[in-house]
């Protein structure tokens, strides 16, 4: 659940990391160079931490609203809870899905408790998407919402590692309008 | 649109997971390509210039390090901008959108610690005048493989 449960040369390789590989020949020396480590040190601690589950992927990580996907559904339903895990399971089977979570429910305000992405190049796209989803899971019969997005205020990678930071500016994207 | 070529969408598509941990790992993605080490790092410098990539890096799992979780508010049309800004500023916030529904401010917080994580919500709503709803996870379902391009 936090933190401790990383050695200390664990906490520090993902800080030093979570901004991205260095783009060079070596990186993991780089890396290694900056911590005090050896290449091979950084290689194994970054190996055991995806055998541990904590890193749950690496690579090139895109920003799908510049490759032109920037339509973006939401889509809750709220289900009895007995039901979540199954539906779940249902959900995920569908491609179009690019996430999915149970949520805990902020009553009054808020009654779904299952949560799904969809993303596509179009609102048109998503939206046949999305009533594809309903129709082969059979999940249509219980309460949702569809909520598009409207305006891209920020997206980025999280920080799970607290530094100062002032670089982000508050420029946003109108998705209307693009 | 954005001037890809077919083997920017290869290196887009095939290297969102498995990243070779070897000492050369640019190397051995080039040689799967067919192309030099050094073309491979411009390409991914380009790419990531265009803001196509944020990085190469890793993808942490949810609930093992720090804690996170998706929070949502109801803000009048007129202020939604203001307050906006005001969610951005927070570092732990690394997704802010605006969706179409009265509940209409939706942002994903990540800090280091629960304490931490509390003060980032209690400091947005003493500092807009607005409540935050918080929906932490429970379960999820899907398994993260990426993001499939077509």
């Amino acid at each position: 659940m936090s933190a401790f449960m990383l050695g200390p040369y664990e906490e520090r390789l993902l800080m030093e990391i979570q901004k991205g590989l260095p783009l060079v020949s070596r990186p993991f020396q780089q890396v290694g160079e900056r911590l005090g480590l050896t290449e091979e040190e950084v290689l194994h601690l970054l190996t055991q931490l995806q055998q541990r589950g904590i890193i749950k992927r690496m690579g090139v990580i895109v920003r799908h609203h510049e490759l032109g996907y920037r339509a973006n559904a939401m889509v809750v339903w709220d289900l009895p809870d007995e039901l979540v895990e199954d539906f779940g399971q249902k959900l995920i089977q569908h491609g179009m899905i690019t996430l999915c979570y149970q949520r805990a429910r902020v009553l009054p305000h808020w009654p779904y408790n299952l949560y799904c992405m969809i993303h596509g190049k179009a609102q048109q796209e998503v939206l046949q998407a999305v009533h594809a989803v309903i129709h082969c899971c059979e999940i249509g019969r219980f309460p949702h919402q569809v909520l598009f997005s409207v305006r891209r205020f920020k997206q980025r990678g999280a920080y799970y590692f607290a530094e100062p930071l002032s670089e982000w500016n508050n420029s946003y994207v109108d998705l209307r309008s693009e | 649109m954005n001037n890809l070529t077919p083997l920017d969408m290869r290196l887009l598509n095939e290297f969102q997971h498995h990243f070779p941990l070897v000492s050369q790992p640019y190397q051995e993605m080039a040689e799967r390509l067919g192309i030099s080490e050094e073309e491979l790092l411009s390409r991914l410098q380009s790419l990531q210039n265009r803001g196509i990539i944020s990085r190469v890096g890793a993808v942490l799992r949810t609930g093992q390090v720090g804690v996170s979780t998706l929070a949502a508010m109801q803000i009048p049309a007129a202020d939604l901008e203001r307050i906006a800004s005001l969610v951005n500023s927070f570092p732990e916030v690394n997704h802010n959108y605006e969706r179409d529904h009265a509940i209409n401010l939706w942002f994903v917080l990540t800090a280091e610690s629960p304490q931490r994580l509390q003060s980032v919500i209690d400091r947005i709503e003493t500092e807009s005048g607005f409540s935050v709803y918080v929906m932490p996870m429970i379960k999820p379902f899907h398994i993260d493989l990426g993001f499939p391009l077509h």
